[in-house]
Parts: C-alpha cells; structure tokens; sequence
C-alpha cells in the first residue's frame, strides 16, 4: 500500500512542486521565459507519464479505491488519498491536458513563470479534487482550485476580465458555502470524515416538515441540495451557468481549455462521488427534478447557441447543453446513463479543449473572436479547415466520434427512466447541428471578404501538435469505446448496485402483454441497472 | 474476410485521396481511389451468390461499446439484402469515381472530391452490412456526413453552403425518431443486435408499452420511429425539402448520393425491418401513405421545374415514394427490386445532366437549351435510354419494377393500397410527361440559349461516356434479367431469411394474378404522359405557355414546391431563432444575470477592493493567504464542531 499510495501523492504534488519551483525562477530575459516553459511542460509530461503508470498497475474488476494513502492529519483530520475506475479516468484526463495546455501558452509573454505556475498548481488542485477521499480534503481542493482559476481570468484575461472572474467566483462561493454546513453536518452525524466509510453509511432519510413543508426524503434531501448548490454551479446546470460564457470569453485560450475540458467535470463527479450513493433515496426522489433541469439545459442552451457571435460564447452554450446530457444520465442512475456521463464528461475533455484551441489558433492571428470577421479560411488554412470540421462533428455527436458515445448511452439511460425525458433531449441533437454548422459555415466555408484575412497562416507544427492528441483520442475512443467503459463499467454497477438496494430496482418500463403469438418474455432491465 | 475487404478498401481509398495526395501526385490520387473501387465492385459482383449462402451469417470485427446489456459490436451482416445493395453501391460508386476524373478534370480540389466520395462509399457499405442498429446508424450519419461535404464542395458558394447544412439538419430531424426508435428496441428488446430483436418480435404483438404517457403499441410505436430516420434520409413528404437544395454538389454526386445510393437506405431500412414491420400494421400503413403521397407530390413539382438536375432530383423524390409503398403494402421484394433498377437508371439520367451541362459551360436551365441532339448524340441516346427506362417502356429496367411495385398496391386490397395504387398509376403519367418534358426541352426544339454556349458545346471525352455505358446497359436489360430473382418465381430462395414474411402475407405472390386492367394501367398511363407531352412541346409548344397563363395559381403553387421551405421558414427556423435571442437577452441577460448582479452590488467594496489586489500584482500572496484561510477554516469547524 505504501509505495502505490506514494505514486498517487507524486502526481498529486509533483505539479505544486514545480509550481512553487517556477515562481523563483525570473522570466525577465527571453533565455529564462523559454526555460519556464520547457521546465512547466516537462513537470506536466512527467505527471502524465506517471499516471498513466498508475493506470496500468490500476486493476478495473476490482471494485472499491487503490492506491490508497491514509494518515492522520492535523486536528482528528485524514490525509487520504485513493483511486477507483470512476475517479481514474479524470485524473489521466487532467494530466494529460495539461501538458497541451502549457503547449498553447507557449506564446504567452505576459509574466510567464507566474502565468505557468498558476496552472501548474491547479493542477495539483484539480487532481486533488479526484483522489481525495476525505471529505475536508476534497473541499479544500475543490475550493482552492478557484483560486488559479480566478487569477489566470483576472490577470491574463480579455477587456472584462476582472467582472468576469468575479461572477466566476460568486457564483461558486455560493453554492460551496451550503456544501461545507453539510459536510460539517454530515461529519457530525457519521462520526468521521472519510469518504470511503461515508459511502457505506446510511444517511437518514424518514421524511419531516419543516415549516409546513414536507421534505420528501428528511435529511438526505437537505444535503442533497446542499452539495446539489456547490455541483450543479461547477457542472454549470441551468440557470445558474451564465458565469461560464463569460469566464470563456475573458479567459486566456489556455485557461478556456482548462475550465472546458476539466474543471466543468468536477460537478459531474460530485454528483457521482456524493449525491448519487451517499443520497440515494433523495437522488430517487429528485431525479424528475434533474431532468428538467437538464433537459431545459440542452435545449435552452442550444438555443442561445444558435445566436450568438461570439465563438467563444457559442462554445461555452454549447459545453453547458453537453453537460446537460450528463446530468441527466447520472440521474437516470442505470448503467447506461451512468456510463454514458462518465464517458461524456471525458470525452468533452477532449472535444471542447479542441474547440478552445482551435479558436485560440485563430484568435492569436486575429485577435477577435466575433464569427463575422472570419469566413472563407477553408482556402487559405485548409489543415485547420480540416481539424476544426473533425471536432464540429465530434461536438455534433457524429458516430464514430467519442461525442456520439456519450450522448447515446446518457439518452439510451434516460429513455428508461422516463421516455419524456429522452425525447426533449434528442432535440438536442438537431439543435446542435444548427449551431455547429453554422458556426463553421460563417468561419471556414465561403469566400474571403475580410481584408484581414489574405495573409492568415495555417497552423504551425507547435499547435499541429498541442491538438493531434486530441484528434487520436476522439476518434479512438469514438471506435472502440469499450477501452474506456471497461476501466469504470465495474465500479458504476457496484454504485448502482449499492444505490438500487437502497431505493429498490429500477423501474422497467412497463411492457403490457397482448395477445402476442407467445409468452411475452421479461423486460431484459432486470439484471441492468 | 471477402466481405470485409469490400467495405473496408473503400476507406482507405479516402484516406490515400485525403491525406495522400501530396506524395503520390494528384492524378493518382484519383486513380487510386477509382481503381479500388472498380476493383471492388466486380468484387460485389462476385460475391453475390456468396452472400446468398450466408443467409445472415455475421463477421465479428471487433467490440465498439458495452454498458450493461448492452453490447455493441464492429462487424459485418452478410445476406441478401446486404449483397443486394453491394452491387448497387459499389457499382454506382465506381461508375461515378471513374466518370468524375472527367468530370472534374477543372476542378483544382480533386483529390478532395474523390476522398469524398470514397468516404461516402465506405459509409454507406457499413450501414448496408450493419448487424445492430448502431452500426447502421454509424453508416446512417457517415453518409449523412458525406452528402453535407459533397453539397458543400464548392464551398465558394453561398447556395451551395446554405443547401448543404439544410441537408445536415433536415437529415438530423429523421435521425432524431430513427434514435430514438433505438432507444426503444434496447428498452424493451435488451438488445441492439438485430437477430436478437428480431427473434423477439412475434411475442410482442399486442403488447403495449408506456411512451410519453400514453399506452402504445410496441411494434408500431418502433417502427413508426424508426421511419422517420427513413423520411429524413429518403426525403420523403414532410422531410423532402432538402433533397432538391442538394443539386448544388457536383453532379456526379447528385448521381451517386442523392439517386442511386444513400437516398434509398430509407427503403433499405425498412426493407432490413422487415420482421419488425410485418407485425406493425400501423406503421406499415404509414409507410403507404407517405410514399404514395411523396410520389404525387415530387411528380406535380416536378412538372414545372426548370432546372435540369432539379427535375431528375424530384423524380427521385417520387420514385422513392414508389419504393416505400411497396414495402408499405408488404412487398419488401419489389421496393427492392425498384431500388436496384431505378440506382441505374436514375444514375444514368443523372449523369446524362452532367454531360450535357458540362456540354453547355455550366448552364442548367432547361430553358436556355433546345435543338442539342445533333450535337452531342451519345449523350442524347443515353439520356432516351435512361427516360424510357425510368418512364418504364417495355422491355427497359423500370418497365418491370415499376408495374411491380403499382400491382402490388392494388393486390393488398387496403384502404392505403388502393390509395397508393390509384396514385401510383397518375404518377407513372406525370413522370412520362416531366421526363420526356425535359427530353424535349433539352435536346429538341430551337436553340434557346447562348449562342457562344452552342458555338463551343462538345460530346464528353470516353472517360465519361464509358462509364455512362455501363449504365445504360443496365437500364436496359436489368429488369428483365432480374425479374424472376427478386420478384418472381426464384425470389423465395434468392431473398433467405433476409426479408421476413408474416404468414398471412401473400401480397407479392397475388400481385402476379392481377387482373389485366390492372397490368394494364401503367402501361397507358406512361402512354398518355409521353404523347401528352409530345403534343405540348413538340407539335404545339405554345400549348405549355398557354396552360401556364390560365392556372397562375396552380403554377406558382407547383413553381414553388408547395411552399415548403417558406413554411418551415415561419414555423421553424424563424421562431428558433427568436426563442434563442429572447433567452439570451431577456433569460440569461435580465433575469438571471439581473438577479445575480443585484445580488452582488451588496458586494461591490468588496469588489473594489479584489481588483486592487488583483492588479497590484501580489496574487499569489493573495492566493496563499487564501489557501492557508480555507484550511484554517475548515480545521476549525471539524476541531470546534
């Protein structure tokens, strides 16, 4: 235990550390600016290196955390750390956008050492956020990674950053507030703080009245909303996501990928890590409520999608129609729906931090990212024509796509727990065609009619590189999906297993029998949650 | 192994034209790509009576996806069906790969354009050889992919931009009940695999399930969705309005994608659906509808068009609303048979408007042609040879698919057959009437248009005219050849398993036992279209002028395709757009964005003093203290609570 659990506190700090390391090192002179670079980028490939060690010694049949770390902190507080298949798979997408991160800020010239050091340390955060499994660690991680976040905005950022990064952190301080009185409340009530024992713990859930309210599900339900608040702020859920367009739009290219690709996935996996098996009854009981939330999302935010002129601001609606469908599979809570969130989550890692750097490509030769300034750039960068169409259609949910897989399994989830439900969903589906396309028809496609334009450059092997990474995982993952459903399949049965004892199997949908020419057979969702 | 080669050269035909071509040169780039698939599709050829032993049997790949029950995997079905619609589109396929290296010999993008169309052909061979819905959704969109790249090919145009997405979404919104119909096969089948459902089916009759609230039919409920992915993709009533924007892309595309092969996987669904739909009357009945009413409607718009590619392409509109009524009725054999005709002879005509516009510099209406036949004489004959086929002249192809496909709506003695029937017999009229309207238009008559145009018109080179060949040997015995393979005596043995009957189903074999009026009909019916149009552009050609001031109404009513597009403008797009604005501004900009910045205007000292901190440069004291704060804060709270 003690040499896995060390690999696992390597990645963890490994990044801080060299973090902290760059905050010494100057970046007045060109020299040293290009060593702050090479050093940032070589502390994230390493990390990277080392998880993906981590993930080949990870076993995914065995349920439960590995590589678990735990000590007794300051105070009757843990210092516990571990891994299992649904946190994994974060961590490795974490640390492997990073390295492309720092490779799309290598023109940055603007404080340098301090700007890479930023995002060195959210790493840490971020990671920490994956593998704690204390309930005090995971908030001082899940906390403290606004932090880099609200500086990269406020420092680095566009005209309007300082507005924008302080509606980034309203917003979320507020939902965190109510998170915090629940752990504290739930810290209380189990006597301890560690995830792994509060998974197994029964939360009360015998309705009561307050103030002549009833409360469906007593106490879980309180602190369902109270984590609900804090995830579905981060996720961002409808109507509480319009920080993010403006966050995007004033945060420098690399701390757009960053928030696209990682951060918006710690409300998804807090829902999966807290509410779904810590609250099942309450999970059960509020789940119609999650879908409309999430349905709206998809359509609503697609919606303003279609309108906007801002790229930037389109692809920030978009993020939040996809996290949509994420939600609502984890709330259908059946393996498919789970799954396909999972799945969905990772795979717009991928996806979304494409589109942010294929607008950062741009945008560092234009320096605008209204749409109307662009058009006709098919002739003239045909390699980017060709990338940017990929991830268009990989945002689109084209098969074959790891954008498919996602949204297929979550809408397969949700057409059993409520048909409804699936149906506004796939509207989205039209929906995001519209927008994607026509995005891509008023920049790439037609003729050049700006000026601006003539000279434009193709993309450079620097952001040929930052990108291809991305290029391979869409489409691997879009074809042999299995890859990626193995590692965390095992670990979300268990989660629904655990969950479906609490609240009861999941209802199929009921089939009436007719006079059919044989016996009707059973629904086969038995055996499938 | 065979077959697996079938599909999968195809892609790398692409891949070689996409992303090869620097190194091997731009005319191998198109060489390469051709010869695989000529290459291919004696292969196809070949490999039919193969695919008629294996009667279903299933070629693993390797696995896609598994959640729970469910598990999908890579793979190839091999039946008739499937080897069917092989030789159809590998054929068609390689005609057009051949014929484009003339086509296109201007063009400065053509490694593009083949990578294209062999992308497009991989595509449509995986939904062919699909065994779960998947797959053949991943195929369904692939060829949807395709199609929006090569409408979009010249990408300088704006129209050609416009028609292209328009094909995208309209397809999306069939795709949208085709998935959802997926969802509902795994929901109540637990299985994706069509085997495994299909075996399922019978002990599902009656059976009704909740959709939305109400209590539906299983059966009909699935295969009502699944049709609307076959309406999209098909073009049919409701969901057509793409198909004619699509004449945008180069021409041979508009032969290869939007003739012969991907608008008739719709029919090839349903076709594949066979199990499914012989026990969903409903639905079935739906399919008959809609088809003949597409039939009706392509045919009264096509009557008026001016644009030549416009014409064949509503004629194509038409003559799938032929082939859906006949699956509708419960003749799978005939809608495919009609399908396997009509993919030659609809290719040839299509191709045969390429020659000739190519022939013209580019000119495509119909009324600044005229007098042509003397000057491109091949083109002329094969264009004859393609109208009789498709107005259905005996012996030709569409003579015998087409007077299937019209007896087996009157032999299934319904309601919607008769329907289909009675509607069938007045669109083989109009479609001898608007094809030979073209005919007459075109190569006849004076010479309406440019005159710099006819000073320079030239026959196409041997690299177009070959492969038009081809076809036009087609069109002319395909019928007759294959008759009694797919309709007629042999059918039961030639089809296997691959289309499934209900036992009560004796539509296809009352069909052959018509009465004689009813043989009879189509036959007249084409007559009374052909000589009509004879008369009005021919003898008397101010006849049609005439018509046209008389009806003003109805003519622009026609001109305009019903008005379609300017409804789904004020019904869809329109208000789209106006929620999306209104939720921008008023839903996220007023109320909650409103309600957020009132929120924090108790908050703005606060503010103003987090800016000067964060400009005075000391961030990462602020974020330490921060830090440091958080974590006294929370070892408080545990060590105090």
């Amino acid at each position: 235990m003690t040499s896995d659990g060390f690999l696992l506190n390597l990645i963890l700090w490994l990044p801080l550390f060299g973090g902290l390391i760059l905050l010494w090192m100057g970046d007045g002179r060109e020299a040293e600016r290009l060593a702050a670079r090479r050093w940032s980028l070589g502390i994230t490939v390493v990390t990277f290196l080392l998880s993906v060690v981590l993930f080949l010694g990870f076993e995914p049949t065995e349920v439960g955390f590995q590589f678990v770390t735990d000590v007794n902190w300051l105070a009757g507080l843990k210092y516990k750390l571990g891994v299992d298949g649904i946190s994994i798979l974060f961590v490795l997408l974490t640390t492997g956008i990073m390295p492309l991160v720092i490779l799309a800020s290598w023109d940055v010239e603007k404080r340098v050492a301090q700007y890479l050091a930023a995002f060195l340390i959210l790493e840490t955060l971020m990671i920490g956020v994956f593998v704690s499994l204390d309930l005090f660690l995971f908030y001082l991680f899940f906390e403290a990674g606004l932090i880099p976040m609200f500086i990269i905005i406020g420092v680095w950022g566009g005209g309007r950053r300082v507005y924008a990064s302080f509606k980034f952190f309203l917003y979320t301080l507020l939902g965190s507030i109510l998170m915090l009185i629940a752990m504290l409340w739930m810290a209380n009530f189990a006597q301890s703080t560690d995830i792994e024992f509060l998974l197994t713990h029964e939360f009360p859930s015998e309705p009561f009245e307050v103030m002549g309210i009833e409360i469906g599900a007593g106490a879980q339900t309180l602190l369902w909303f109270a984590f609900f608040a804090s995830f579905a702020v981060k996720m961002p859920m409808w109507p509480v996501h319009t920080w993010l367009p403006d966050a995007h739009v004033e945060a420098p290219t690399a701390g757009s990928v960053v928030l696209a690709a990682i951060l918006l996935k710690l409300g998804g996996y807090g829902f999966l890590r807290f509410n779904l098996p810590m609250f099942p009854v309450a999970s059960d009981q509020l789940a119609t409520f999650v879908f409309v939330l999430s349905v709206i999302a998809i359509v609503y935010t697609s919606l303003v999608a279609l309108m906007q002129e801002d790229m930037k601001k389109l692809i920030a609606y978009s993020s939040v129609a996809h996290m949509g469908f994420v939600t609502m599979g984890i709330f259908a809570a059946n393996q498919q729906g789970v799954d396909g969130a999972i799945f969905q989550m990772i795979s717009h890692g991928f996806i979304s931090g494409a589109l942010f750097l294929s607008v950062g490509v741009i945008y560092d030769r234009m320096h605008t990212r209204e749409i109307a300034a662009y058009g006709g750039l098919v002739t003239r960068m045909p390699i980017y024509a060709t990338i940017f169409l990929l991830f268009t259609m990989a945002n689109v949910g084209l098969p074959g796509t790891s954008g498919f897989v996602g949204e297929f399994l979550t809408m397969m989830g949700a057409f059993k727990a409520n048909t409804f439900i699936a149906l506004v969903a796939a509207t989205g589906v039209i929906l995001s065609a519209g927008y994607a396309l026509w995005l891509y028809r008023r920049v790439v496609f037609g003729v050049v009619t700006n000026p601006a334009l003539e000279g434009i450059q193709d993309m450079t092997t620097r952001e040929i590189v930052t990108v291809a990474p991305l290029v391979a995982a869409t489409l691997y993952f879009g074809i042999d999906a299995s890859a990626m459903i193995d590692v965390f399949s095992p670990a979300v049965s268990d989660l629904l297993q655990n969950y479906h004892a609490a609240v009861g199997a999941p209802e199929a949908l009921l089939i009436q029998p007719g006079g059919g020419e044989a016996a009707i057979a059973a629904p086969a969702s038995g055996s499938d949650h | 192994m065979y077959y697996s080669l079938i599909v999968l050269l195809p892609l790398l035909g692409a891949l070689i034209a996409g992303f090869g071509a620097r190194w091997t040169g731009e005319r191998m780039a198109q060489i390469i790509p051709s010869a695989i698939l000529v290459l291919v599709a004696a292969m196809s050829w070949a490999g039919l009576s193969g695919a008629i032993e294996a009667d279903g049997e299933f070629i693993p790949w390797f696995r896609w996806m598994e959640s729970g029950l469910l598990a999908v995997d890579w793979g190839i079905r091999v039946d008739t069906l499937t080897g069917v619609m092989l030789i159809v589109v590998t054929t068609v396929s390689a005609i057009v790969h051949v014929y484009s290296m003339g086509y296109m010999s201007h063009d400065p993008s053509k490694p593009r354009f083949f990578a294209y169309l062999s992308l497009f052909t991989f595509a449509m061979l995986m939904l062919v050889t699909a065994n779960n819905f998947v797959q053949m959704f991943f195929g369904w969109e692939g060829v949807g992919l395709a199609s929006y790249l090569l409408i979009g090919f010249w990408h300088h145009k704006e129209s050609a931009n416009a028609a292209s997405m328009k094909a995208f979404i309209v397809n999306r919104v069939g795709d949208f009940g085709f998935a959802l119909g997926i969802f509902g096969v795994f929901a109540l089948f637990g299985s994706l695999d069509f085997d495994v459902v299909f075996e399922q089916i019978p002990g599902m009759v009656g059976a009704t399930f909740s959709f939305l609230g109400y209590e539906m039919g299983v059966l009909n409920t699935l295969g009502f969705l699944l049709f609307i992915g076959a309406m999209g993709k098909s073009a049919q009533f409701f969901l057509h309005t793409w198909l004619p924007d699509a004449m945008e892309g180069p021409t041979p595309v508009s032969a290869l994608i939007h003739a012969a092969t991907m608008v008739t996987a719709g029919v090839f669904l349903v076709c594949r659906m066979s199990p499914l739909y012989e026990y969903a009357p409903a639905a079935s009945t739906f399919i008959t509808y809609i088809g003949a009413t597409t039939a009706l409607f392509a045919a009264t718009v096509g009557l008026v068009q001016n644009d030549i590619k416009r014409i064949v392409a509503y004629s194509t509109c038409s003559q799938l609303g032929y082939m859906f009524f006949a699956a509708g009725v419960g003749a799978y054999e005939a809608a495919m048979f009609h399908l396997f005709t009509h993919a030659f002879f609809k290719a040839l005509l299509f191709l045969g408007c390429g020659s000739v516009i190519h022939a013209m510099q580019d000119e495509q209406d119909i009324r600044r042609m005229g007098g042509l036949w003397k000057l491109i004489v091949p083109t002329y004959i094969l264009m004859i040879v393609g109208t009789m086929a498709l107005t259905g002249v005996p012996p030709f192809a569409g003579f015998f698919s087409k007077d299937m496909v019209i007896e087996v709506a009157h032999a299934a003695h319904s309601t919607s057959g008769t329907y289909a029937f009675a509607l069938g017999i007045l669109v083989a009229a109009m479609t001898a009437f608007y094809s030979w309207r073209l005919i007459f238009k075109v190569f006849h008559g004076p010479r309406n248009g440019d005159p710099e145009a006819y000073a320079h018109i030239h026959e196409s080179p041997p690299i177009m005219l070959i492969p038009m060949a081809v076809l036009f040997l087609g069109s002319i015995i395909a019928g007759a050849v294959f008759y009694s393979m797919f309709v007629g005596d042999a059918a039961h043995d030639f089809w296997g398993h691959s289309i499934h009957h209900a036992p009560d189903n004796h539509v296809l074999h009352d069909a052959h036992y018509s009465p004689l009026w009813v043989k009879s009909m189509p036959f007249f019916a084409m007559l009374s279209g052909t000589v009509l149009a004879f008369y009005m552009y021919i003898l008397h050609p101010g006849v049609a002028e005439r018509a046209r001031k008389a009806n003003p109404g109805v003519y622009q009513f026609l001109l305009n395709k019903w008005y379609f597009d300017e409804l789904y403008q004020t019904i869809f797009v329109r208000p789209a757009m106006w929620l999306g604005q209104f939720f921008w501004k008023k839903g996220d900009g007023k109320t909650i964005d409103g309600a957020i910045d009132g929120l924090s205007m108790g908050l703005i000292p606060a503010v103003t003093n987090l800016y000067s901190r964060v400009q005075s440069g000391y961030m990462f004291h602020y974020a330490l203290a921060m830090f440091v704060g958080v974590a006294a804060l929370v070892t408080f709270a545990v060590t105090g609570g």
